[in-house]
């Protein structure tokens, strides 16, 4: 598979496109791999692409029951941020972010990565001490974090409502200038033409069925494309953890599955300079390249594995959209959608060795996986490798419901639906 | 989504607030060990298909329903009033 580069580029244009190479093979699966990964969205592209550049493991399997990309990978609404303020969360996303920082370059695709800053609106003063707290805290991390004023946000994002009429007028807001957007579709493409070109098998339409055991160890899989064995087995299937899990005989899972919905509008001239979210409901909003705002709110709330959702969660993301930018009331929406969101019990995701050996599970994103893909398989592709979680994610184990470790950033409690 | 409350008929989803997995049975203080704890507050099954889940018509008849729902089709089989207004007769 040849390198992309402008020599490449050139090369292509003259000869009208007709030469390019497919960017992926399309294999059969092969009867063993060392490690096989169970789903291809950007988590488990991503640990296939880790394993084999950061720990020579090559011989590697990614299975995927539909498409590469087609599931959370390519639902979001493609934000980038590390504004955590717990220790582990901290920590984990920011070095998220330092891969994103480099991640075109190490995988020659560009996944459009830019840094526009994403701010957090408040609306009273307590919520502007909660965010002098977290900055403090995340700046304590190394974290970029800088507090505006009323001011500042007025400058920073020209066609917010600064008035003081409104229910909830904006008071400042807390800023993550490295923060931004990538491309969705491009980061899971990147992955798997990196994991590919260095022998990683990336294997499509083959459903798994079923997990192989031997003495209590997991030691294969069954699948629609016929039975694979492997030496360890990596779960990265968020949104259908719990189904995937309960074929390997384990049901009690801290985990609800909840649909999310997402949605674009018609394209308009520059308006969104960065990626502005809305402090007294919820709501994100960006623009993207092609001009369409993009953008989200609550999940619908209710347990659910259809990806689409209901209308009063359109109304209420939409309501907040005008509340915040009353401009787009005339706005007319392109596109929404939804994707199945794996919410874990506090809010934070499962990295971890799973209860038998030769299982781990990589799960409980609820909707912030898209920003950790780069992270989630860095650590991933570590902990299968060595057996044993990388610092990074040692918090984020199933045990730690249990143990009383829970990493509540929000602070709602065991409400799936709440975080 | 219309929610079939067995008091106000069918209403719309935005009357509801979701209350969640309606398999759990609060153990018993008395007896319960950490790990009884451990199962009713932190694990679900969280099926894909048939689920028993609360809600709550708080802007209706402010009951109580357990409603069985598919997660796939979100289609609602039935809904029913549990609690105390159960147990006082009203339709369910």
């Amino acid at each position: 598979m040849a390198r992309y580069s402008v020599f490449s580029l050139l090369g292509n244009a003259l000869t009208g496109n007709r030469k390019w190479e497919r960017v992926w093979r399309s294999p059969a699966p092969k009867p063993a791999y060392d490690v096989i990964v169970i789903g291809g969205g950007g988590h488990g592209l991503a640990t296939a692409y880790y394993l084999a550049k950061n720990h020579g493991i090559t011989n590697v399997a990614v299975l995927e029951k539909g498409w590469l990309g087609g599931g959370n990978i390519g639902r979001n609404t493609t934000i980038v941020r590390s504004n955590y303020m717990l220790p582990a969360n901290a920590h984990f996303y920011e070095h998220s972010m330092k891969l994103w920082e480099g991640l075109s370059r190490d995988l020659n695709y560009n996944v459009m990565f830019s840094q526009r800053g994403v701010l957090n609106l408040a609306h009273t003063p307590s919520q502007m001490d909660a965010y002098a707290r977290r900055g403090n805290s995340m700046r304590l991390h190394g974290i970029d974090a800088e507090l505006l004023d009323r001011d500042q946000v007025a400058k920073y994002a020209p066609g917010i409502d600064m008035s003081q009429n409104t229910r909830f007028p904006v008071a400042g807001g807390l800023l993550q200038p490295r923060a931004g957007t990538a491309r969705h579709d491009a980061v899971a493409w990147g992955y798997a033409y990196g994991a590919d070109r260095q022998g990683v098998d990336l294997i499509e339409n083959c459903e798994v069925t079923g997990f192989i055991r031997e003495n209590g160890a997991i030691v294969g899989v069954e699948t629609s494309r016929g039975t694979i064995r492997a030496g360890k087995v990596g779960v990265a299937v968020a949104g259908n953890t719990s189904v995937v899990l309960q074929k390997a005989g384990l049901s009690n899972i801290p985990i609800e599955s909840h649909v999310l919905q997402a949605f674009v509008s018609e394209s308009l001239k520059p308006l969104i300079d960065g990626v502005v979210t809305y402090g007294a409901g919820h709501l994100y909003v960006s623009q993207s390249d092609k001009g369409s705002l993009v953008f989200g709110g609550d999940i619908d709330g209710y347990n659910s594995y259809a990806q689409r959702g209901n209308l009063p969660i359109v109304k209420h993301v939409a309501a907040a959209a005008v509340t915040l930018f009353p401009n787009l009331a005339r706005l007319r929406l392109l596109r929404s959608w939804g994707g199945i969101m794996d919410m874990s019990m506090d809010g934070s995701p499962i990295i971890c060795k799973g209860p038998m050996p030769g299982l781990y599970i990589n799960a409980g994103w609820c909707y912030g996986g898209f920003k950790a893909t780069p992270a989630s398989g860095w650590c991933f592709a570590s902990t299968i490798a060595n057996d044993a979680p990388h610092e990074l994610n040692a918090a984020f184990t199933l045990e730690r419901f249990a143990q009383g470790r829970v990493i509540d950033e929000r602070g709602a409690g065991p409400r799936p639906e709440l975080h | 989504m219309l929610i079939p409350c067995p008091h106000c008929g069918p209403r719309d989803l935005g009357e509801f607030t979701y209350g969640g997995d309606a398999t759990k049975d609060r153990p018993d203080p008395d007896r319960a060990t950490a790990e009884d704890w451990n199962d009713y507050v932190f694990h679900r099954d969280n099926p894909r298909g048939r689920h028993a889940e609360y809600w709550h018509h708080g802007q209706g008849c402010r009951l109580w329903l357990k409603v069985t729902r598919d997660t796939v089709t979100h289609k609602i089989e039935g809904a029913e009033t549990v609690g105390p207004a159960k147990r006082e007769g009203t339709p369910s």
